[in-house]
């Protein structure tokens, strides 16, 4: 849950999506869930126009599973709250 | 996929919208979501088979599909006039012609996926991609 809650923090934040077939998406991060599964919209493909069948997509869906990074505004994330939730979450743990 | 908490994805949006659906083994699918469950899985109508190739592409008609939710990659919504722009700069093939070079190209490809995979491998990467993983 501590990385659905890290997201959802960062909607409405542009965000690059790398899938894990090397293809970089760049939008705004609409919304995110428990699995991770990311919508942006209006996005762009970085990188390669090699992917051409989404020139005429401007939302899309994408699905956790396939997402290799996400990379994210550094000025959007608070690390050190962010470093306190995980103490907290791994607290339980032993 | 609850919709009740702010900021949460969820498909409902886009249902009966017309998407473009690619799938693991490299498919493009364009039809219109009727259902979806917490998987991912897919109900899509009046789907379209798209295949690409340089500045050409091929349709093939093909119905009603239950896509296992495994197998998604991504859901894009297709916005008309940005596709009827994007198919414009095209020329369309018959399916058929354009199948059998696709065909190829992914045997190709997947010859050099499983090399570079090795390769990775080799150096201690992991390396994510199934042997069926063609996107």
């Amino acid at each position: 849950m501590l990385f659905y809650s890290f997201f959802k923090t960062l909607v409405g934040q542009p965000v690059v999506v790398e899938l894990k077939n090397d293809l970089s998406i760049q939008g705004i991060l609409v919304s995110v869930d428990q699995f991770l599964n990311i919508k942006l919209d209006d996005i762009r493909v970085t990188d390669e126009k090699r992917f051409p069948h989404m020139m005429s997509v401007k939302n899309c869906f994408i699905r956790g599973s396939v997402v290799r990074y996400v990379q994210l505004p550094a000025a959007a994330v608070d690390t050190a709250l962010l470093q306190d939730a995980t103490r907290r979450e791994n607290a339980a743990e032993k | 996929m609850d919709s009740f908490l702010p900021g949460a994805a969820s498909l409902v949006d886009c249902v009966d919208k017309k998407l473009l659906v690619i799938l693991r083994d490299g498919r493009k699918l364009i039809g219109y979501l009727r259902s979806y469950d917490q998987f991912a899985n897919l109900v899509l109508q009046d789907t379209m088979e798209r295949m690409y190739h340089n500045d050409t592409y091929g349709e093939e008609y093909r119905g009603m599909f239950v896509v296992r939710g495994e197998n998604v990659v991504l859901l894009g919504e297709l916005d008309e006039e940005r596709e009827a722009m994007h198919l414009r700069s095209l020329r369309e093939v018959p399916s058929a012609e354009i199948n059998a070079i696709v065909k190829k190209e992914a045997e190709a490809r997947k010859q050099m996926d499983l090399v570079t995979g090795k390769i990775l491998h080799a150096r201690g990467f992991c390396v994510d991609f199934a042997e069926t993983d063609h996107y």
